[in-house]
């Protein structure tokens, strides 16, 4: 019998404490002992265990993703890549994705989160794309957590530290708190880049016997167990886990960029995929399976960062800034010059074979040896059982007791924590290097980033509320989507895609899968009616810890495309006695309103219903305004309602306004409510906007002047001065976190 | 004007230089690796931003040692122009062509936003068609706290080597407009012959109507009136 033959026959070394390590359930066990016709050897089994984890294999969301609408004129790769491309004309392309790093910045916030944003930024260069801009959502438990300062520090530092180093703007994003957070902080990354529609790049391997390359950095004992960890919740026991999280290395990945871009200019590439979750295991199956075919790998070829590592760690290692390629046979000198140059690891590793096996060898010996397909295609998909939540009862607008002091409650939901001004947060991120920044945070209602030497711009944003998720998961899918639709059609610039980020609690709580169930049914519905596609995505499930699970937040990150960038369209007030305009119907929808949490203490009531055409049909009408050269400035209406995106667009503008409200329902209830498909607007030509909303079906209400007094006021029912608002405003999160 | 900007593993304000130098001289800037031992003949110099070397060890000491510096001091000998931004003041102060030295900013943070600069001196091939008091344009830094010595500090004023200061909008210099608790609000300082130019904010980000401000495209203006 030969060495190579031992390894893989029926393992002894198999005991159910391997199984549970390796994160298969015994039931997975058999299937996967059924599908090889052996046992796994331990290194087979912990590389099926990564494949099979939640994390990567998608095994309880699977179902419910294929619902997604992915498709559309303008969608070139939808997902399944790494990462969605879609085409913004003149034969260029905007590749976007988002990816959650919740765990790893939950134990340890400032790596967990920089390599966060490292990964998602590889998954985007990976295709081709320079990397243009980078957004994140970040969610933390409530103020008076103690970890939450620890945790927000940490993640901001850590977003601030990669990105900036490598030098991509990071521009936009959302921050909330809530204690359903306490035990499970969120933290979503997405980067947007920008390549030529002939210049992308697939992870489809191809060739029998072309050579397979690993480029970058080299591998270390970081990070293992990583994809593993990510699909199970915590138990108190997250410290303990600091060892499965991964380094990051922001300066090896800005070298790694430059070196790909360079190569990619070239007609050297057949594949390349990046080395993300499970690292090695994932990067050469899925290339693999991708393209049909086998992999043979060679681990003594490996770049190793220490000694006498040993093969299920090579695999299992989520060391960062690593890639994999397969090339053309003949370019192998152009690569390894290039990589050499930017003074990066760069290493024949063995060939592409055609057997359809992944096989490994390690001194000699042949290691593992299995069909792609088990570890790939063959992973177990879940119909989990679900229940939907109970309907939460509508709640009426007379209900909701009117405010004894309308300025006071300004200020209060002004400066709470969810609506506080986050410059504390993103002025440790640096918005304007690339120097195509035209509206970084809080300028526009979207991130404004011109589509380097051109007139064009792209318009992106990421939003969720989940608060409505709760309540209603099939209405939060829908609103978190239409708010991408709308932040982005306020720039002027047309939504053409979204990339989803689905973070949820266990999957195997019917009632947790029930949100996510809903959610994605009202994300479909939005994404259709919208003609608004998915194009690429991540999955988070089991933030849980010791059984409690979060609020869900099934966040959208959207992506929109301008062509005049002259025209793109900001928040801030431009001018005293401009006309502000209300558009959209406004019926004083308080339930799971920011109002009824934070000034009643109330978390409850159906959230407001999102009508897919009126929401299109007024976004429509919002973006021609602005094509016509009619606003002079234009907001969304969220959180807080009304009067909050008028504060927001004062203060950013630093000129007054003054309102005078008409209407049959309580006045509070105007300012406050949530109603959906509304948008703030200010005009020097009211009777043209009017015109042309009347002509569209769109309701357009004037509801004040911008003023030269600097303060705001409603009637005689509100009256502050923007200097005080903006102390509240500004004060609340340096306060928290320097005091 | 030639201009040449010198790109380092980890620069990345490089091509944002490189635009912006593009735009205002209508000539295509030399972009010179950091490897190399010769520079093209140029009237000026550009030390971009960005974390040459990941800033290990610390920013700017390890690009002060690569192998094109000494063609590049060779060339600020000779008194060609040389800019230093951000990291490329950083790297000025590291290679002893400027005085002090950049500490981590007060408040231990990263800084991202638009400055007001009091221009303190325009008898400077960098400054002198500047035609505001202030000018407005980005920082992006970590360690952009200037320091030096008392003695050294002082000797920069009396020879005019102060060239921008950290102010308020109206112009005023003092402690709230100080944002990184930078020595005298010192945000750009030159040699004593007036051909090298240190400084923390981006005059390259400022160059175009779209940047929301273009204060910083004077600063390259500057220097092609000044050559020509």
């Amino acid at each position: 019998m030969t060495m190579a033959a031992k390894n893989l026959e029926n393992s002894s070394d198999i005991s159910p404490q391997t199984i549970k390590d390796s994160g298969l359930t015994i039931e997975e066990y058999d299937l996967l002992n059924a599908q090889l016709g052996r046992t796994p050897n331990p290194l087979e089994l912990a590389i099926t265990g990564a494949m099979w984890s939640e994390h990567c294999s998608y095994k309880s969301s699977k179902k419910w993703l294929k619902t997604l609408p992915t498709e559309a004129p303008h969608v070139i790769q939808g997902p399944g890549e790494n990462a969605g491309v879609i085409d913004i004309g003149d034969g260029q392309a905007a590749i976007f994705k988002i990816e959650s790093h919740n765990s790893p910045s939950f134990i340890e916030p400032f790596q967990g989160a920089a390599t966060g944003v490292g990964g998602i930024l590889r998954d985007v260069f990976t295709m081709g794309a320079r990397p243009v801009a980078n957004l994140n959502a970040l969610r933390f438990g409530e103020p008076e957590n103690k970890l939450t300062r620890h945790l927000l520090s940490g993640a901001v530092a850590g977003i601030g530290s990669y990105g900036n180093c490598v030098g991509v703007p990071t521009v936009g994003g959302e921050v909330n708190f809530h204690k359903a957070y306490n035990g499970n902080c969120l933290v979503n990354c997405m980067t947007v880049g920008i390549a030529d529609t002939d210049k992308i790049f697939y992870a489809k391997a191809a060739g029998v016997g072309n050579p397979i390359v690993y480029v970058g950095s080299k591998t270390g004992r970081d990070g293992i167990g990583g994809a593993t960890m990510s699909s199970e919740g915590f138990e108190d026991d997250a410290d303990a886990k600091r060892p499965t999280v991964q380094v990051g290395d922001p300066f090896t990945e800005k070298l790694l960029i430059e070196a790909c871009l360079e190569l990619m200019a070239e007609d050297a590439i057949i594949a390349i995929q990046d080395m993300g979750a499970a690292g090695l295991t994932s990067s050469t199956v899925e290339m693999a399976s991708k393209g049909e075919v086998g992999v043979e790998i060679d681990l003594d070829k490996i770049p190793a960062r220490e000694e006498n590592m040993q093969p299920h760690e090579f695999m299992l290692s989520e060391s960062q800034e690593r890639m994999l390629m397969v090339l053309k046979p003949g370019s192998e000198n152009k690569a390894r010059a290039i990589f050499e140059k930017w003074e990066l690891d760069f290493s024949i590793i063995e060939m592409v074979t055609d057997t359809k096996n992944l096989t490994l060898t390690w001194r000699g010996e042949t290691v593992a040896d299995m069909p792609v397909d088990v570890i790939v295609d063959n992973a177990p998909e879940y119909d989990r059982d679900w229940v939907a939540p109970k309907p939460q009862t509508t709640i009426k607008a007379e209900d909701i007791p009117e405010p004894s002091d309308y300025a006071d409650t300004l200020v209060k939901l002004m400066s709470c924590p969810d609506m506080a001004s986050k410059r504390w947060i993103y002025e440790q991120y640096d918005s304007t290097v690339m120097a195509d920044t035209f509206a970084g945070p809080g300028k526009a209602a979207a991130a404004i980033v011109r589509v380097h030497g051109t007139q064009k711009a792209l318009a992106m944003t990421t939003d969720c509320t989940p608060r409505y998720c709760y309540a209603d998961p099939f209405q939060g899918g829908a609103q978190a989507v239409a708010e991408t639709y709308r932040n982005i059609s306020a720039t002027g610039a047309k939504p053409l895609a979204i990339t989803n980020n689905l973070n949820f609690g266990n999957p195997e709580r019917p009632e947790i899968m029930g949100q996510f169930v809903g959610c994605v049914g009202g994300m479909r519905n939005a994404c259709e009616e919208l003609e608004y596609p998915v194009i690429s995505g991540n999955v988070s499930l089991y933030n849980e810890t010791s059984g409690k699970g979060i609020l869900p937040a099934p966040v959208i990150g959207g992506v929109g495309v301008m062509q005049d960038i002259t025209k793109a369209m900001t928040l801030n007030f431009k001018a005293a006695e401009d006309t502000i305009v209300l558009i959209g119907e406004t019926a004083g929808w308080m339930g799971s309103s920011l109002y009824l949490r934070e000034i009643e203490g109330q978390e409850k009531g159906a959230p407001p219903p999102v009508d897919l055409a009126t929401e299109k049909r007024h976004a429509d009408f919002i973006r021609l305004s602005i094509e016509e050269e009619l606003l002079t400035a234009a907001h969304d209406v969220s959180d807080g309602g009304l009067l909050c995106a008028v504060a927001d667009m004062a203060l950013a503008g630093n000129i007054g306004a003054d309102l005078q409200i008409e209407s049959n329902i309580p006045l509070h209830t105007f300012l406050f409510g949530e109603d959906q498909a509304r948008f703030v607007v200010t005009t020097q030509n009211t009777d043209a906007l009017l015109e042309a909303a009347a002509q569209a079906g769109v309701p357009a209400t004037v509801i004040g002047k911008t003023n030269a007094s600097g303060t705001l006021t409603v009637g005689t029912d509100l009256a502050t001065d923007l200097a005080a608002l903006r102390t509240a405003h500004e004060g609340w999160l340096p306060n928290y976190m320097e005091n | 004007m030639k201009s040449a900007v010198i790109v380092f593993p980890g620069s990345n304000c490089d091509r944002d230089a490189q635009v912006a130098l593009r735009q205002i001289t209508g000539q295509e800037p030399a972009m010179v690796w950091h490897t190399e031992s010769d520079l093209p003949k140029v009237d000026l110099v550009v030390l971009p931003g960005g974390f040459s070397y990941g800033d290990y060890l610390r920013c700017g000491a390890m690009a002060s040692h690569s192998n094109v510096m000494k063609a590049v001091k060779d060339h600020a000998e000779q008194g060609g122009l040389l800019l230093g931004i951000c990291n490329g003041f950083q790297i000025l102060v590291e290679s002893h062509l400027l005085p002090g030295a950049m500490l981590t900013n007060k408040k231990l943070k990263f800084i991202s936003r638009n400055v007001h600069l009091k221009v303190e001196n325009r008898d400077t091939p960098f400054s002198k068609s500047i035609t505001g008091e202030t000018i407005r344009i980005p920082i992006a830094n970590h360690d952009g706290c200037y320091f030096a010595d008392d003695a050294t500090l002082d000797q920069l004023e009396q020879n005019g080597q102060v060239v921008f200061r950290y102010c308020d909008e109206t112009g005023a210099v003092n402690d709230n407009a100080n944002v990184n608790g930078s020595l005298r609000n010192i945000a750009g300082i030159c040699n004593d012959r007036k051909n090298v130019l240190g400084m923390m904010p981006h005059p390259e980000r400022a160059v175009d109507t779209y940047h929301g401000g273009t204060d910083g495209a004077e600063l390259f203006k500057s220097m092609v009136e000044a050559l020509a």
